[in-house]
């Protein structure tokens, strides 16, 4: 996203969706609401241009498109490990067999490695704690659920997702 | 319905209030604080439809957002504090 | 058709409330930090997902609709990042998780 008439029309396109968002929002058109939507969307663009927001491609809509797929992939991954983790809390003597895994993450971008970070934590019994340099290390409360990440389903899925 | 799943929110906030009392590490009481606060924004929505008044879903809208931003300012305020120590050894440079 | 929806509703409502509390058991019985994130990111995913599916399907074509959408979204968004800040903090001051190491040279043999 280098040239500027991609960055003014990204700029243009988060000022529409912010606008739209107030008006939907609030539902009341009176002219006081109406000048503190404009001032506090402007006031948004302003702060987003500030903190780098258009300085690179960070939400691509062929992302977008694929984030259906891939949502009903996870949803079955959440829920299973959900009663594991349950199953775990409820057991009388506790069967935790906390182990810790490191890994390469293969989505090569920024935005790819946080879907792949944030995808493993919303997942019960797997939290990333660390991403440095393209290597993940994650936290996993029973030797089960660290081989399942082992076995990389999360990493090509999210690579998957976010590759041109 | 929406009360029993209230009722179960409502003990689960007591539970985690009762790990931000005893959490031996300041970590877990912020976990703790912050597992109160998303089930609060849950609490909020479960009430709205309870009492039949759907503007609270604006107020668990809310309430999500500025946890999760408190949150985070906490977490940056004790990491500051961990490191401030070893600012403090090389006094001479300053 | 309603009372078949007024149903899985319910389902829904009364299993996301028993993970939210189970999670809430977890927070208390774990023995240690990380060990309880895991318990707080049940009630998160689990709980959040069943809670809030079950409103909505109480709540219909209307605007209470995209609201509880919006809401899941958000909450679905940060929770993990939350609890990523909060781990990541917890290891860089220097507390030490209490487990097993697994790295991808060793296939399956984990290191004291």
């Amino acid at each position: 996203m280098d040239s500027p008439s991609i960055r003014i029309r990204s700029l243009l396109g988060l000022l529409a969706i912010l606008a739209v968002a107030w008006l939907a929002w609030s539902g009341i058109y009176k002219p006081l609401i109406l000048g503190l939507g404009v001032v506090s969307c402007l006031l948004s663009v302003w702060v987003a241009v500030r903190i780098g927001f258009f300085d690179r491609a960070v939400f691509s809509l062929q992302v977008i498109s694929r984030l259906p797929r891939y949502w009903s992939w996870l949803l079955p991954e959440i829920a299973k490990s959900s009663f594991e983790v349950a199953r775990v809390i409820l057991h009388p003597k506790l069967p935790i067999s906390a182990t810790i895994v490191e890994f390469d993450a293969l989505p090569p971008g920024p935005v790819g490695q946080a879907i792949l970070g944030n995808s493993i934590s919303l997942t019960p019994g797997t939290v990333t704690m660390d991403v440095h340099d393209g290597k993940l290390r994650v936290h996993c409360l029973t030797r089960h659920g660290a081989e399942e990440i082992m076995a990389g389903g999360f990493n090509r899925r999210a690579a998957e997702l976010t590759q041109d | 319905m929406f009360f029993a799943t209230s009722i179960a929110i409502l003990v689960t906030m007591a539970l985690a209030l009762a790990r931000a009392v005893m959490g031996p590490s300041v970590y877990d009481r912020v976990l703790a604080v912050n597992m109160f606060g998303t089930k609060t924004a849950l609490l909020l929505s479960v009430v709205a439809y309870l009492y039949g008044r759907p503007d609270f879903l604006d107020l668990a809208l809310t309430y999500a957002l500025i946890n999760f931003v408190g949150v985070l300012a906490v977490l940056e305020f004790f990491q500051n504090r961990t490191v401030s120590p070893d600012l403090n050894k090389n006094d001479d440079v300053r | 058709m309603s009372m078949m929806i007024d149903i899985v509703s319910w389902i829904l409502l009364l299993s996301g409330g028993a993970f939210v509390f189970i999670g809430g058991i977890g927070a208390l019985r774990m023995p240690n930090f990380y060990t309880r994130v895991h318990a707080a990111s049940l009630t998160d995913s689990m709980g959040t997902i069943l809670i809030l599916a079950g409103i909505m399907l109480q709540a219909g074509w209307s605007l209470a609709l995209i609201k509880l959408l919006a809401i899941l979204v958000f909450l679905l968004l940060t929770c993990p990042t939350a609890s990523y800040a909060l781990a990541n903090a917890a290891l860089l001051s220097g507390l030490k998780p209490d487990a097993k190491t697994l790295s991808p040279d060793d296939k399956g043999r984990p290191t004291p």
